[in-house]
């Protein structure tokens, strides 16, 4: 039987504020256990959460950039369940009112289609502590620094129909929150995650199948292997008569397998209600347009708008807008230099190689756009070609200054003197009596050979528009 | 509306209350008669009414995001019985 597979995610995002969604206590990674937890975060008696109005600002910017509904009037709302690193007994989150609803976003595929995925909900929620279960004397530690933590769910409708599509959709989301500001993005440290209900159906049928739910992962490459993993697993229950049970799943990537969780790490009884500590919040038309005026360009918008104002091929424009720090990169450089094209391969081919080389982001790249810049002007204006450039860039990588500098000290200006190039170019041709022969016979693919010749005998500064010019001449006779 | 043992039994495991067998009869009497008190609003006609989320008729009020709490670890994990490099200890979660 032919099968297909249907796939929604819920992807929460840690929102990039300075304090928790409902305390002033800090959010930063990394801080000592507990340094960041304060009486509202670890659930004191007695204290009222008052929201930060920043997250409220930040799902407005999702809303809008989703073209969602961003309600009038939402509501938060307590989950009820036990577990040592939620200190209240519930988590404060957004249940049948959420603050965005109804939205859409378009995600492109390795084929070059494009589809548009519905986005059903996004609502502000708190994130829980973190529990180790090391060695404490056969006790479990908790940490509540990430308790209070604000996090936007966004729940797309049952729109995916492979693990492809769901990578290129939780993608999306991602280069979005990222553009927005409104999320680091960073998924080693849990910023960016997602839950993953998946379930099949038999090609044609209109009512879903019996879903799982991939709980908490946090890569790209996890979730496509546990789509493909959990689509096989259901694909073989039911093709030997079994039934599916709707179920919590966890994914081992060591394994490559998903398994159920156990029942105790499983709470499905919720009991949601409206919490009595926060009133309903209101966002008002003047608010949402004071964040659409301070909303950045989108990263589609950035691509439509380089392939129009520099030219770019829709690929190479979608690996420039890829994140905003590569976008402002590219667009200083390309500001500079009559090629963009020079600008685009420069910033995709070297500069992205050695980035990645080294392990590093854009923002920290030795290379700064003007040092790049400071490059391009001189293969522009023939000081040195194409090939040198390569070696002044990697100079210039391992700190021996700007390209002038390097270009100066290194010797690498390229011969533009006619008169020069001819004694070497003579020199070559006479030291090579045979091939000169042959290519007068009608070889005229040794001419590359005379190329590479002069070129190793000027040390690759040879102007090669020039040395063409001069060989064509001299071979000539 | 009469709750069975097992609701009662349910409902104290989510709250995690600790009731023996025999205070179970009492306390699901108690708890349906909460219960058929309560239902009588389903007689009331809310058509047309929006759900109240508050009883205020206020809207929720916002801080600006700026920290405003210092690190106080050491004053609040005095209330604690057990804690470990800066850790709250608690019996163990997972088997």
């Amino acid at each position: 039987m032919e099968w297909e597979t249907v796939i929604g995610l819920e992807i929460h995002a840690q929102l990039a504020t300075r304090s928790k969604i409902f305390s002033g206590a800090a959010t930063a990674y990394g801080a000592a256990p507990n340094s960041q937890a304060c009486l509202v975060d670890l659930g004191y008696p007695g204290v009222l959460p008052v929201l930060n109005a920043g997250v409220v600002r930040m799902a407005i910017a999702f809303g809008l950039a989703t073209e969602s509904t961003v309600a009038a009037r939402s509501v938060f709302a307590r989950k009820n369940y036990f577990y040592p690193d939620l200190p209240k007994g519930y988590q404060i989150s957004q249940y049948e009112l959420p603050v965005v609803h109804d939205g859409r976003i378009e995600i492109r595929l390795d084929d070059g289609s494009r589809k548009t995925v519905g986005i059903t909900r996004a609502h502000l929620e708190e994130d829980a502590g973190k529990s180790l279960h090391e060695d404490f004397h056969g006790q479990s530690g908790i940490d509540l620094n990430r308790a209070g933590t604000p996090l936007l769910e966004i729940v797309s409708e049952p729109d995916l129909r492979s693990a492809k599509e769901a990578v290129a959709y939780m993608k999306a989301i991602h280069q979005l929150v990222r553009y927005l500001g409104i999320c680091d993005g960073n998924m080693q440290e849990g910023s960016f995650r997602c839950d993953a209900n998946i379930s099949v159906r038999p090609v044609g049928r209109h009512e879903f199948g019996t879903r799982a739910e991939i709980k908490n992962l946090n890569s790209f490459r996890f979730v496509e292997r546990a789509i493909l993993f959990e689509v096989e697993r259901q694909i073989d229950i039911l093709e030997s008569g079994g039934k599916v049970v709707q179920e919590t799943r966890l994914y081992d990537p060591d394994k490559d397998e998903t398994r159920p969780m156990r029942s105790k790490e499983e709470a499905n009884d919720y009991r949601y209600f409206p919490d009595p500590d926060l009133l309903p919040l209101e966002i008002g038309p003047e608010q949402v347009e004071a964040v659409r005026a301070a909303l950045p360009e989108l990263p589609w918008q950035k691509r439509d708008r380089f392939m129009a104002e520099y030219g770019l091929s829709d690929y190479d424009a979608g690996v420039l807008s890829s994140a905003r720090a590569v976008a402002d990169y590219f667009e200083t450089v390309a500001a500079g230099v009559a090629d963009k094209k020079l600008a685009a391969n420069w910033v995709m081919g070297e500069l992205a190689g050695a980035l990645n080389k080294a392990g590093l982001d854009i923002a920290a790249s030795p290379v700064d756009a003007h040092g790049l810049l400071g490059l391009l002007h001189r293969i522009e204006d023939q000081t040195i070609s194409g090939k040198i450039a390569k070696e002044v860039f990697e100079a210039m990588w391992a700190g021996e200054g700007d390209a002038d500098a390097v270009i100066e000290a290194r010797g690498l200006k390229q011969i533009t003197d006619t008169g020069a190039l001819e004694d070497v170019i003579r020199e070559v041709i006479a030291g090579n009596p045979n091939q000169l022969e042959q290519y007068r016979a009608g070889k005229d693919k040794l001419f590359g050979f005379f190329v590479g010749q002069v070129m190793k005998a000027t040390g690759g500064k040879a102007n090669p528009a020039l040395v063409n010019e001069l060989l064509k001449k001299l071979l000539a006779g | 509306m009469k709750l069975t043992r097992d609701e009662v039994e349910s409902i104290a495991h989510l709250a995690r209350l600790g009731i023996s067998g025999d205070e179970i009869p009492p306390l699901a009497d108690n708890l349906s008669r909460i219960i058929d008190f309560v239902q009588q609003l389903e007689r009331a006609d809310t058509e047309g009414v929006t759900p109240m989320a508050h009883p205020l008729n206020m809207t929720q009020p916002l801080r600006e995001d700026r920290v405003t709490e210092p690190d106080q670890r050491d004053l609040y994990q005095q209330n604690a019985t057990a804690v470990e490099a800066g850790l709250y200890l608690v019996p163990r979660v997972i088997e």
